[in-house]
């Protein structure tokens, strides 16, 4: 993306550039708000969020919430908050992501530089997958699991995100290793080197701004998932995002509010703070798997 | 080292598209094989067939008479430089030298010698810690070089090296390569599309066109006595003029016809023409003639056998600072002259051409091939 | 100089292999697409033609299936509720992202914390998003608290629990999770318009919002469709907000066929059932995004 030369607008007027930010500042304001309430509302009492409001800053803000949100809250039947439900996640997302993020590469290295009959067609056709509603496989895939005893477990629910994470991760490798030119390939046999030998040595050297892409990509997709893990797992082994709906929608009694939220601030904390550090590779994965094919 | 010997090589892509019809090529030791062409007459296509990268349809490769075609690349004992480098970006210019070497598992003595040897020869003993992307374009293509030196190959493959290159850095590098075969003595591939450096470098050029060799030969060879058209037309820059006459056989012998404006006169065809021409009263053929071969009128040349004097009106003049390019009109064809500059008139004027023809050749309009 | 080797090495089982490894390395991918997707999307067609309840079985059933589908008000009403939030959630996140991709091509001093700041609900699960609105337009305590503390105490907003409005409380949810991310697409588009252009509609003496107008959002043709693909694409996929949100209600009313579709095969035992729905889904998806698809990709081959 070349710096446009800007001269086009160095002839708005100020009165114009003054409402553009201003325009600007309550957008900003309008997608903070949800997560500013959710913080406060997780610092308070929850007297203090029955008298205040949305937006009232907490008068003594604590941390019981959180305490609470994260090994005594009870969802269902259970009374150990969401620390199970987080390591679950965690112990689904790591190998999940490193696999498919692995057979992305050398799939897409395959799909570049050693294109065979037929190999663009297959691309094409894992390629339909991203569109796929994933309504249809869900039926399948439970009676799957089920007769390869991986119904509810977590290594099932990384089988089930591996495959589904092929299609994407391979679009991105594939993307990005058709950049790189294939007289690379061409000196390195010459020189002897053998498949392996050129993916390792040339090809991943220079392959790291797509690795961050990729896992930033599924790490927040597979994280972020609800439909796998509802479908595929039940009771304790509930990634986080199963968890927290079912704190915030089938608990009984009182409605625990700071509690919901300050649940619902760790299942958002991993996927937020990657988002922060590494900002930038997530938008570059956005606009790179929306450029298909 | 290095005989290369290509036997009615073929290849067809799979779409049924015939990009080389048979190619024979015997080379000696140390030779400087050219192959020049036009994009799309299947030179690339050739050499990577000759690397191993692709494989023929049809024919033989042998390299220092060892038959290669079911060899994979590593094991045909070659070298090859790309267009655009190929150096491997993550490494320094030390690793990129090496990393044949290490590969083929070279002894660490060994390879330290050849890295000393080839980045002195090359003069890159200074680049050996920088990564590619910290070199100039110049560096980048010595390093290449190096790269393919120190695997010390029977053969050495060049696709294009130069083009990447601006002008000037293009004409030094020129001289480096021609000073390198002579150190390295191995036999030198080398694709290129730019008839200058086919004959400033090679000592047996294969013009290619459409898949088929047009014409194999030394430089000289190949300028002097073109096969056929598009040989003729190929080689040599500004290129040689094709003026189509009819011919008419008189008792002095075969003559051109040749119209200049309203003027008509008919020149006597030259003495190694007479014989082909004889035959074909009444026929047209092309006359290919250098501009250097049209001069102005020089005195000295008046008394030559085949030397011929003719006036016409110049239409363009291009001074280029050593001659003056002068083009006119004949049969009407654009022809163009190399005169001395202070001899050149201006558009529109009139003025007396010399032409030598020692070293006309003639075409057959329908076959393109060279009759005399 | 390097010795000619006395006997040419024969190409053995080293090669072989080499030459193999490209699709060796490609037949995971390939088994698992032909078995867990293609194989899986035809097992799920296959199950909406029988009458399988609770446990998949092989009777026949023909579209009896489908019959029942649409002679069933609940799955109507969700397709219903699906068109009014499609076409919400589509046309507004497209407005929204276009509008604030051109303010923030302005030259904006600070483009980058805006534009983080626009993208972050991306990074968010659904639950998380639908938890977060939940709360704040809660009935009592939400929203409505907020604006009678203001002063405003007569203010009511109910939509959460109103049958009516509950649906428009979702397209708001998913507004903001989605804005930003059309956003994005927009600004990359409008970045590689091609100067030149823009110039010459200068020196014509075309006025920004002309240029705008008649220049730049011509251009952005291919960006539009991504968006409108993708956007689409999670339209109809729409399950996560919806149970984190409503569950589907109040009643059904924000009830959509990707809740129909898990509440009937995995809740009620009615596998066949919900087979038949998520068919469906495919075809919706299939009959809305696939002409744009093809469209484009037949532009592309054109160029």
């Amino acid at each position: 993306m070349s710096e446009r030369d800007h001269s086009v607008h160095s002839h708005t007027p100020r009165a114009a550039r003054i409402g553009i930010y201003a325009i600007l500042v309550f957008a900003a304001l309008f997608y903070l708000t949800p997560l500013y309430v959710i913080v406060i509302t997780s610092l308070k009492s929850l007297q203090e969020v029955h008298l205040g409001n949305l937006l009232s800053l907490p008068l003594r803000p604590t941390f019981d919430a959180w305490r609470e949100a994260w090994s005594s809250a009870c969802s269902g039947a259970t009374c150990q908050g969401v620390q199970v439900y987080f390591w679950n996640s965690v112990h689904l997302v790591i190998p999940a992501v490193l696999i498919s993020t692995a057979f992305g590469a050398v799939n897409g290295y395959v799909l570049t530089k050693w294109r065979f009959r037929g190999s663009d067609l297959f691309f094409s056709l894992l390629l339909i997958g991203t569109f796929i509603p994933f309504q249809m496989i869900l039926l399948p895939m439970a009676w799957v699991l089920g007769k390869i005893h991986l119904e509810n477990t977590i290594a099932g629910l990384v089988m089930v995100h591996v495959i589904y994470g092929l299609a994407f991760t391979t679009l991105f490798f594939r993307n990005f290793y058709v950049t790189i030119p294939n007289e690379l390939v061409k000196a390195a046999m010459i020189d002897g080197a053998g498949f392996f030998t050129i993916f390792w040595r040339i090809l991943l050297p220079v392959s790291t701004p797509i690795f961050m892409v990729t896992i930033i990509w599924q790490f927040t997709q597979i994280w972020n998932d609800f439909l796998f893990g509802v479908v595929f797992t039940s009771g304790a082994i509930h990634p986080i995002t199963v968890a927290l709906n079912n704190l915030v929608n089938t608990s009984t009694g009182v409605r625990r509010y700071n509690v919901d939220m300050a649940a619902a601030l760790i299942a958002a904390l991993p996927t937020l703070l990657v988002y922060l550090i590494a900002g930038k590779y997530f938008v570059r994965g956005l606009t790179a798997g929306s450029v298909k094919g | 080292m290095g005989k290369l010997s290509i036997r009615n090589v073929h290849k067809t892509f799979g779409n049924n598209v015939e990009v080389l019809k048979g190619i024979d090529i015997e080379t000696s030791d140390n030779q400087f094989l050219i192959l020049v062409g036009p994009s799309g007459c299947g030179k690339s296509t050739l050499l990577n067939i000759i690397a191993g990268l692709e494989a023929s349809t049809g024919g033989d490769i042998h390299i220092n008479d060892r038959r290669v075609n079911d060899l994979s690349p590593r094991d045909r004992d070659i070298a090859m430089v790309f267009q655009s480098y190929a150096l491997y970006p993550s490494m320094t210019v030390r690793q990129n030298i090496l990393f044949g070497l290490q590969i083929r598992k070279v002894p660490r003595e060994e390879r330290e010698r050849t890295l000393k040897d080839v980045a002195a020869m090359l003069q890159i003993d200074h680049l050996l810690e920088r990564k590619p992307r910290e070199l100039s374009g110049g560096q980048r293509q010595r390093v290449a070089i190096g790269r393919a030196i120190a695997r010390d190959p029977a053969l050495f493959l060049f696709d294009e090296p130069l083009s990447n290159l601006d002008a000037k850095l293009r004409v030094e590098m020129r001289d480096e390569l021609k000073r390198l075969h002579q150190r390295i003595q191995t036999t030198i591939v080398y694709v290129t599309h730019d008839q200058i450096e086919a004959m400033t470098l090679g000592d047996l050029i294969a013009v290619m066109n459409d898949g088929q060799i047009q014409q194999l030969g030394s430089p000289q060879e190949i300028y002097d006595n073109p096969a056929n058209l598009f040989v003729a037309g190929f080689i040599g820059s500004p290129s040689m003029n094709f003026i189509p006459c009819e011919i008419t056989v008189d008792d002095q012998g075969a003559g051109l016809q040749m119209q200049e404006g309203d003027n008509r006169l008919v020149m006597q065809a030259p003495d190694h023409a007479q014989a082909a021409l004889r035959e074909r009263n009444g026929q047209k053929v092309i006359l290919g003639i250098r501009p250097e071969q049209i001069t102005h009128k020089r005195v000295s040349q008046l008394d030559e056998a085949d030397t011929r004097l003719m006036t016409a009106t110049v239409d363009i003049i291009e001074p280029t600072g050593p001659d003056t390019l002068i083009f006119i009109h004949l049969n009407d064809t654009k022809v163009i002259c190399r005169v001395h500059p202070p001899e050149a008139k201006q558009p529109g004027e009139r003025m007396e051409l010399l032409f030598d023809l020692a070293k006309a050749v003639f075409f057959d309009p329908q076959t393109e091939q060279r009759i005399a | 100089m390097s010795d000619a080797h006395d006997t040419p090495p024969r190409p053995g089982v080293r090669d072989t292999l080499q030459r193999l490894m490209p699709k060796l390395v490609l037949s995971p991918t390939f088994l698992a697409a032909v078995f867990f997707l293609y194989g899986f999307i035809l097992w799920t067609i296959w199950l909406s033609l029988t009458r399988s309840t609770l446990l998949p079985n092989n009777v026949w059933a023909g579209l009896a299936q489908y019959r029942y589908l649409f002679g069933n008000g609940i799955w109507w009403t969700s397709l219903i509720n699906l068109g009014i939030f499609g076409t919400l959630y589509i046309g507004l996140s497209m407005a929204i992202g276009l509008f604030l991709a051109i303010l923030l091509d302005q030259r904006i001093r600070g483009e980058g914390i805006f534009r983080a700041i626009y993208l972050y609900p991306m990074a968010l699960s659904l639950i998380v998003t639908g938890v977060a609105w939940k709360w704040m337009l809660n009935p009592g305590l939400g929203l409505e608290k907020l604006v009678h503390d203001l002063g405003f105490t007569h203010f009511s907003f109910d939509w959460l629990i109103n049958p009516k409005m509950a649906i428009y409380t979702v397209v708001v949810a998913a507004v903001w999770q989605s804005s930003g991310f059309v956003m994005a697409l927009f600004l990359a588009g409008l970045r590689g318009v091609d100067d030149s252009v823009i110039k010459a509609a200068m020196i014509d003496g075309a006025s920004l919002p002309r240029i705008y107008w008649s220049v730049i959002i011509p251009s952005l043709r291919p960006s539009f469709f991504s968006a409108l693909i993708l956007l689409t694409g999670l339209a109809i996929k729409s399950f996560d907000l919806i149970m984190a949100m409503t569950g589907g209600g109040p009643g059904f009313s924000t009830y959509l066929p990707a809740n129909f579709m898990y509440d009937f095969a995995f809740q009620r035992g009615q596998i066949a059932l919900g087979a038949a729905s998520a068919v469906m889904m495919l075809v919706a998806v299939g009959l809305l995004v696939g002409p744009f698809i093809l469209l484009e990709s037949r532009r592309k081959s054109d160029v």
